[in-house]
């Protein structure tokens, strides 16, 4: 039987809907994922291992569904030639919160191979660190949503992606004075667990990254 | 024979649809929001449309400019556009075939030793300048209510897109419907009064005047010059003359739209009418001109006046001047080539006179100046000669030598039942038909005569006095009135006697 032909009109719309339901997936699955990453790494501070595993197995897989979804969407905007004035700004917004979640795919993965020993006193602050980069991260995926849906509300939402980057600063350097201050830890773990608050660290950056640039597109946008 | 007097016609109309059609779709194609077949189609299908059905408003303007009545005169005219606009082109200056058939028709005035009519002139200029402005103001205030509205509205930028393709395909047609209805005028305007065509029946559904048919292959001629070469013009208008965001673009074409249909619709000038309100004219206007107004538009109101470039602006001005003198000097000459070397007529000579019944009419209206008795047995073989005569040999003040011009103009006309028998009963009612028949084998030396006998023996052929559903009224018959003329029209030589009499 020959296929039934749509109406053009019809068609349209529904290739838009499609698209659309799509860049909400992939922005879905890096919101899910942070939880994941979050709720993981409480996991690991607590010392219980197997649920940490499942959850760091989890974002991995979610790493690579939005991989999947993200290649899915550029290739349906450069084939049918959509949003011809921000289709670079798209692509590039999609590429950067890919790499957010890349970054919380490899710092997962990096505690499940290396298993840094996080000494107790700083675990809270550690955890600290960890919400301030999620919150931003969550952050992030509200303020490309709003570039798509509600131009306006960005601006708001770059001010918090902002302030979270800040706190996971502030965080960040309180952890590494106090490790590096503390006289039980030998120098190696100290580099050790330095570089893994690194690593938390440079989710916020990221995130906040992905800010400056939908900053930048909304200008355009509105001009 | 005809064909080939068409095809300076066919050929403004072929640049035409390769330059103008880039005014409406050209950015959408060069965007790559719109497939430029589907701009294709949609904008022949559409310009076709426009030129048969609202064509004909623009064209009247342009006729009353300078009727031009004899085919070779329509073929040179059109030609003398034509080559000055693609000589033009070719030079990269700016130009505009609404502009060069302007110059091209004054240049057959001056030839024909016709009347040129300063105030379908000053019109016709007035709206030059008129167009780029208004298209500025409306794609200002266009573009801010869309902005505030997209501020306020919250839609997805995805969709956005959507929506901007497929107005940018709604508009497109809407424009290239206008652009037919405004510029058929430019192409097919000068064959209006030398039509060779009758009007036709099409499967016994579609009734299309002879004018409409003329109108239909001027829109075939722009539809084949949007297929052949609008691609190119439509790349390069898109990316380097105004390269604009899709939405900016959208704006853009329907500021330039609704100017061109704004000077092209009968019914927005009835609609007018009927509120009491001034009518626009209806002239045929430039559409690139309307483009570079609508970006400028933009322009204010996304950063002020440092958007205005003065330089197009000079250009602009510049066309307004070189493009219709240019095109007028080439007319001249080519017409003096075309009768003096190819021994084509290429005017049908206009004869006034002071007959007996004008100058009973002269004296009933309180027009008779006494000295016009030294012209009484004179045929005046153009309007030039008889107006110089009024004005600087007899003295006679300026406006009542236009009027009595316009009642010594001869028209020979002669009511034949077989040719009124042929007329749309329809379109000009049962009444208006059987009050004609009574005039059958009369022979009418000038146009108002016949008027006013038909005005006499029958109500449905009298001008109403006051209320502006009277100018309506009025105008409808007027164009009932301009059929018969033409319809009823006899050859000079073939009354020669009945004038002889008559002087």
């Amino acid at each position: 039987m020959a296929p039934k032909k749509e109406c053009i009109v019809f068609r349209v719309f529904k290739r838009t809907k499609e698209l659309e339901a799509k860049i909400d997936e992939f922005l879905d699955t890096i919101l899910q994922a942070s939880l994941e990453f979050k709720q993981g790494i409480r996991y690991y501070l607590e010392e219980n291992f197997e649920e940490f595993s499942k959850r760091a197995e989890l974002v991995d897989k979610l790493e690579g569904k939005a991989d999947t979804l993200r290649r899915d969407v550029e290739n349906k905007l450069y084939a049918e030639m959509l949003l011809p004035e921000a289709r670079g700004d798209v692509l590039a917004l999609l590429e950067n919160s890919d790499n957010v979640l890349n970054i919380i795919a490899d710092t997962i993965l990096g505690f499940q191979v290396e298993r840094p020993k996080i000494p107790d006193f700083i675990d809270k602050y550690v955890f600290d660190l960890v919400s301030e980069s999620t919150a931003s991260v969550e952050e992030m995926v509200t303020t490309v949503r709003s570039y798509f849906k509600n131009i306006t509300a960005v601006r708001d939402h770059i001010t918090k992606i902002m302030f979270h980057e800040k706190e996971s600063d502030r965080v960040g350097n309180r952890i590494r004075m106090d490790i590096f201050n503390s006289k039980d830890l030998d120098l190696a773990q100290k580099i050790h667990i330095s570089t893994f608050i690194e690593k938390l660290l440079s989710i916020a950056d990221y995130a906040e990254d992905v800010g400056d640039r939908i900053s930048i597109y909304v200008i355009k946008r509105l001009d | 024979m005809v064909w080939f007097y068409l095809l300076s016609g066919i050929f403004l109309g072929w640049s035409l649809g390769t330059n103008d059609a880039a005014n409406v779709f050209g950015t959408a194609v060069a965007t790559k929001m719109v497939k430029f077949r589907t701009a294709a189609i949609i904008g022949s299908i559409f310009v076709i449309i426009g030129a048969v059905i609202s064509g004909a408003g623009a064209a009247h303007t342009l006729g009353k400019l300078g009727a031009v009545n004899a085919l070779s005169g329509s073929f040179t005219v059109a030609l003398a556009a034509a080559v000055t606009v693609a000589a033009m082109t070719k030079m990269g200056l700016p130009v505009s075939t609404t502009q060069a058939i302007v110059g091209a028709i004054v240049g057959w005035d001056f030839f024909a030793g016709a009347l040129i009519d300063t105030d379908a002139l000053t019109k016709i200029v007035s709206t030059w300048v008129l167009n780029p402005i208004i298209t500025a103001i409306f794609s200002y205030i266009l573009y801010k209510g869309t902005m505030f509205l997209l501020k306020h509205v919250k839609i997805h930028l995805l969709d956005l897109d959507m929506y901007t393709r497929i107005l940018l395909i709604l508009i497109g047609a809407f424009g290239a419907y206008s652009l037919g209805a405004n510029n058929i005028a430019n192409v097919m305007g000068v064959f209006v009064t030398a039509n060779p065509f009758k009007d036709l029946n099409l499967f016994y559904i579609l009734h299309l005047s002879g004018t409409q048919v003329l109108f239909l292959i001027g829109g075939l001629a722009i539809a084949l010059g949007i297929f052949t070469y609008s691609y190119k013009v439509m790349k390069t208008v898109g990316k380097s003359i105004f390269k604009l965001s899709p939405l900016s673009a959208l704006i853009v074409v329907l500021a330039e739209s609704l100017v061109l249909f704004m000077f092209a619709s009968e019914s927005l000038a009835k609609l007018l009418i009927s509120l009491h309100l001034p009518p626009l004219p209806l002239v045929p206007i430039s559409s690139s001109q309307a483009v570079v107004g609508g970006v400028i538009g933009i322009g204010i109101a996304k950063g002020g006046g440092r958007a205005i470039n003065l330089s197009v602006l000079n250009k602009i001005a510049l066309g307004w001047v070189f493009t219709p003198l240019s095109s007028g000097i080439i007319s001249f000459f080519a017409l003096f080539f075309m009768q003096n070397v190819f021994q084509q007529k290429v005017y049908t000579p206009v004869r006034y006179a002071i007959t007996r019944s004008c100058e009973n009419k002269l004296k009933t209206e309180n027009l008779w100046d006494p000295q016009l008795n030294t012209v009484k047995d004179s045929v005046f073989n153009s309007a030039r000669d008889f107006k110089y005569t009024l004005l600087l040999k007899l003295k006679i003040n300026k406006k009542l030598t236009e009027r009595i011009i316009h009642y010594a103009e001869v028209y020979p006309l002669k009511v034949d039942n077989k040719k009124v028998d042929k007329l749309d009963i329809g379109w000009f009612g049962k009444d208006r038909i059987l009050a004609l028949k009574k005039l059958e084998s009369t022979i009418f030396l000038h146009k108002w005569q016949l008027v006013d006998t038909l005005s006499k023996i029958s109500p449905s052929w009298r001008y109403k006095k006051g209320t502006s559903l009277a100018r309506l009224y009025n105008r409808a018959l007027k164009k009932r009135y301009e059929k018969l003329f033409i319809e009823l029209k006899v050859p000079y030589d073939s009354i020669y006697e009945t004038i002889k009499n008559e002087i």
